[in-house]
């Protein structure tokens, strides 16, 4: 086996241990149609952003009405690719936006990014997102959708050491470290998924 | 939290969490599984080495901390961020409520920070008229609860979903059911709204990178993400501590610190913040970012020869997590604010004595924590030199006072454990003999005591000293006291197998006490007087091995014989050329003279074994003693918990008792659902607790140490 393919097999074991799910595609329009699939699939009943349809208090519940559609948030694409997204958007009826995701507090159905590094020993994505629309997309999307090309996976965070220095004296800059979904384990020590931030994490795996 | 006036008040408070239900099973099951977790995630590293790397690096930067500050100033300014050194508590809160009103916020969300808790931040802004949200799930429940946390990565785990659906009703003021995953979507949405609202955000961190200027945050919930990107302010407190040279060095200690905190591979989430970064709220559309350095009591322990180990925490928690005491309290009475081993420590150095006094005695010496702590830190040993130096300032207790009195005379001492034989009762009316090693006082109802013997082992050795023609190992014999006045049948049954296996022997007259209970009360002084005394008895022969069959005086001789001696020139040579030697029973039975399955008749005999702190931990010794109950012809049937402390602890059973018992009844649960004759051990401590245990109990299975059944079985 190609270390290339070794790590990513590493990297995908060690992703589906804290429970991201992990698709291998070939091409970047097979993201697009994968994003649309898992937006529509997704609480197809309802419009609701989680934790939405229980009882709160009205500043909370005040914030849930203000979501009213299914959104895909995809800021930091390619022009091209998200040229694509908008016109599939359009089509099944989601709304896609790629700026202004403060206007979009309460929450969006998808967050659709692009990682820097994927690391093999623990099954991270590094995804470096100094723009704020970026983070936030990563953050207050319920699934949170990751496109991470093969050839970007390495050992461990050793190996991405000289990378990240670089981008850090870039000033400013803000640098995640992402492995799973938002996960707490707060109450009587159960684990549940998807407290603050994303409930699900979809790394899709680009061969390339 | 402490509140105790005195000991007696504490060990109040401890039985209340002994009766709390919830409490005990939480943490009893905790307990097993992160052992499993955590080895589990260990699984292909070297972790031990790892560890290593870790002190040492901490170590090099708490010893060029003014270096790094001012890198880490220079590259933090020049990334638009401010940096602030606070010398204590009131003065980085006073900082951060600066900030707050400088930049007009009135509303802050925070994510989970230890330094906060330190400082009572909260209040502090509170009391400036500002609101203030914890976002971590825990940290959130616990605030609504006005209390302080009871682990430090879980710090609501001593409540229950009952308790927590309540409070969420309250909160809400709508009902709520007691279900986990509703009630985390209800603080998920309840949550979003507060840093939609928010001006500023205030975090910890986990790492402050010299080299760059900027920090990580190592979070699973992902708010701290939230915090510090939708207020337009964000403040960062932190510990001198995190600040470390580089990136290398973060990335090394997030190898350790989720594995060891959770038996996480890593966090759901590491961010890694340099500089003032895009904020559409924030002047110029740039965050305002502060991190403010706190010094508390760190450069105190810095300076400190002994104590600046201490600045490797991660706060990790393993040392909670593994802790028997911790298990059966709760962090809210093993600790104030920072729990565990490590906070009856930080408790001495941040909060001062008043809150330490009670807490730095509550500490059975087993070792568990020093083993799995991330920085590689000698937590039980610090927690004694903190309890020493409180009774230096303060004025030693009587009775230990008493104690190192009559340590410090051999014969004294050895006279009164002959007259203790007769006088079973001195115990209440001279007040002190009661905290002798071995005469145990009233609270004791849970073990049946044992009588001194007869004749102790210095009075025998005379008449049964073998005389071996062609010896192949020349050995010195140190019982201890216990081994020596109340158990010298232990001590003769292994020369039977010595004598068997041509092993001369030595036992010299003058050895006395190792030590270990007087330094286990507090009293360094008398503890190193005791370890001069013993270092000349054994000064004149030459001897391949010391010899030891207690697992606690053969730990003390070896690693704290050194460390005891190393002010003292002359000696610090003779107490390391002494501790080399020393080794315990099993391993030299095992690894020296390498004894075989024939030369011991086969019995149909089931035996388990419990492994004593300072010989699994204390010495590393893991596989001796099994294989020798199976080469001295018995059947080895595992006990579950094997390595966990049986309570006796040596001093600590006197002044805790409750504690010791319920550490004892669990032990002896699980040694009883093994369906073994016997209980074998290594250490005359452990096998007095465990037989006053079984006897009370009425069971029938037999405490022997392992040199006992080897005797009985040799050809
Ligand atoms: S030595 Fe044992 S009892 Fe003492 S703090 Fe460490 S784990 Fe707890
Ligand atoms: S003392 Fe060691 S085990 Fe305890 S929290 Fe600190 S690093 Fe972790």
């Amino acid at each position: 086996m190609s270390s290339k393919e070794s790590l990513s097999q590493t990297f995908t074991e060690k992703a589906k241990l804290v429970s991201a799910f992990v698709t291998e595609i070939a091409s970047e329009e097979e993201a697009l149609s994968h994003v649309l699939d898992l937006c529509g699939k997704k609480e197809a009943c309802q419009l609701l952003v989680s934790g939405c349809e229980r009882d709160l208090s009205e500043k909370a519940e005040n914030l849930c009405d203000a979501k009213q559609s299914k959104i895909i948030a995809a800021p930091g694409l390619k022009k091209d690719l998200y040229k694509k997204l908008e016109a599939k958007c359009k089509k099944s009826g989601f709304e896609c936006i790629d700026s202004g995701l403060r206007d979009h507090l309460a929450g969006v159905d998808i967050g659709f990014t692009f990682a820097d590094y994927g690391i093999a020993e623990t099954g991270t994505l590094m995804i470096d997102c100094p723009s704020e629309d970026l983070r936030l997309a990563t953050m207050v999307s319920e699934y949170h959708i990751c496109i991470l090309p093969k050839s970007k996976i390495r050992k461990d965070s050793y190996s991405i050491e000289k990378m990240m220095l670089t981008r850090m004296n870039k000033t400013p800059d803000y640098m995640a470290y992402v492995t799973g979904a938002s996960r707490t384990a707060d109450i009587e020590r159960v684990l549940a998924l998807g407290v603050h931030g994303p409930l699900e994490l979809h790394i899709l795996l680009l061969e390339d | 939290m402490q509140k105790a006036k005195n000991l007696k008040e504490y060990r109040e408070e401890l039985h209340e969490s002994l009766d709390n239900d919830f409490l005990r099973t939480t943490l009893d099951n905790f307990a097993v599984a992160y052992r499993a977790g955590r080895a589990n995630a260990f699984k292909d590293i070297d972790v031990r080495a790892l560890i290593r790397e870790i002190a040492d690096s901490k170590d090099d930067a708490t010893a060029r901390f003014d270096e790094l500050y001012k890198q880490f100033k220079a590259n933090a300014e020049a990334s638009g961020a401010h940096v602030h050194f606070a010398k204590d508590a009131d003065e980085a809160n006073a900082i951060i409520a600066g900030i707050a009103k400088a930049s007009d916020c009135k509303k802050i969300v925070k994510s989970k920070s230890m330094t906060a808790e330190e400082t009572l931040l909260n209040h502090a802004l509170e009391d400036e008229g500002l609101e203030v949200v914890e976002t971590d799930l825990g940290e959130w429940i616990i605030q609504l609860r006005h209390e302080g946390p009871s682990h430090m990565v879980m710090p609501a785990i001593h409540l229950s979903r009952y308790q927590v659906g309540d409070l969420f009703s309250e909160v809400t003021g709508k009902k709520q059911d007691a279900e986990i995953e509703k009630l985390v979507k209800v603080a998920r949405r309840e949550l979003r709204q507060k840093y939609v609202e928010a001006d500023m955000g205030i975090t910890g961190a986990n790492f402050a990178v010299a080299e760059t200027g900027g920090i990580g945050l190592v979070t699973n919930e992902g708010n701290a993400r939230l915090v510090t990107t939708l207020p337009r302010v964000h403040v960062a407190l932190m510990g001198m501590d995190k600040i470390i040279p580089s990136l290398h060095d973060a990335l090394r200690i997030l190898k350790v610190l989720p594995r060891n905190a959770t038996g996480q591979a890593i966090t759901s989430y590491v961010t890694w913040i340099t500089g003032a970064n895009e904020c559409a709220t924030g002047t110029d559309g740039k965050k305002e970012i502060h991190y403010v350095i706190m010094d508390n009591g760190r450069s105190e322990m810095s300076k400190d020869p002994l104590f600046s180990q201490v600045n490797r925490c991660v706060r990790c928690g393993a040392c909670a997590n593994v802790c028997p005491v911790y298990r059966l309290v709760g962090g809210h009475k093993m600790g104030h604010i920072y729990i565990g081993a490590i906070g009856l420590i930080l408790t001495y150095f941040f909060h001062g004595k008043d809150k330490a006094r009670n807490l730095i005695q509550n500490c059975i010496n087993c070792e568990a924590c020093k083993d799995v702590c991330a920085g590689g830190i000698d937590l039980p040993r610090l927690i004694k030199e903190i309890h020493a130096r409180i009774q230096d300032e303060e004025g030693h207790p009587l009775p230990s006072l008493l104690l190192s009195k009559v340590l410090k005379n051999r014969k004294l001492f050895h006279t009164l454990l002959r007259t203790a034989k007769w006088a079973q009762k001195p115990v209440e009316s001279e007040g002190f003999i009661r905290h002798l090693p071995m005469i145990l006082g009233k609270e004791h109802g849970f073990k049946a005591l044992p009588a001194i013997a007869e004749k102790p082992f210095r009075d025998r050795w005379p008449d049964i000293r073998p005389n071996i023609a062609n010896p192949k190992h020349r050995v010195a014999l140190f019982s201890g006291c216990v081994q020596d006045f109340v158990y010298p049948e232990q001590m003769e049954a292994a020369v039977r197998v010595f004598e068997a296996n041509d092993v001369s022997m030595e036992y010299p007259m003058e050895q006395s006490c190792c030590g270990l209970p007087v330094q286990m009360m507090g009293e360094m002084k008398a503890s190193r007087d005791v370890a001069v005394q013993n270092l000349r008895a054994f000064e004149t022969g030459d001897y391949d091995y010391v010899i030891t069959l207690c697992a606690s005086c053969a730990a003390h001789l070896k690693h704290n014989y050194p460390k005891l001696m190393k002010d003292s020139p002359s000696l610090t040579l003779k107490a390391q050329q002494f501790a080399d030697k020393v080794i315990d029973y099993s391993s030299f039975v095992h690894d020296v003279l390498k004894v075989k399955a024939e030369d011991f008749k086969k019995t149909d005999i089931k035996a388990t074994y419990h492994a004593p702190c300072h010989l699994c931990r204390g010495l590393d010794v893991h596989d001796a003693p099994r294989e020798l109950i199976e080469t001295g012809g018995m059947e080895y049937v595992e006990c579950d918990e094997e390595e966990v402390c049986c309570g006796f602890g040596g001093t600590f059973s006197m002044k805790f008792p409750e504690l010791s018992s319920e550490l004892l009844r669990k032990k002896l649960d699980n040694v009883e659902a093994t369906g073994a004759e016997v209980l074998l051990t290594d250490c005359p401590g452990c096998i007095m607790q465990l037989r006053g245990g079984l006897k009370t109990k009425g069971s029938s299975i037999q405490v022997r140490h392992v040199a006992e059944v080897l005797a009985d079985n040799k050809k």
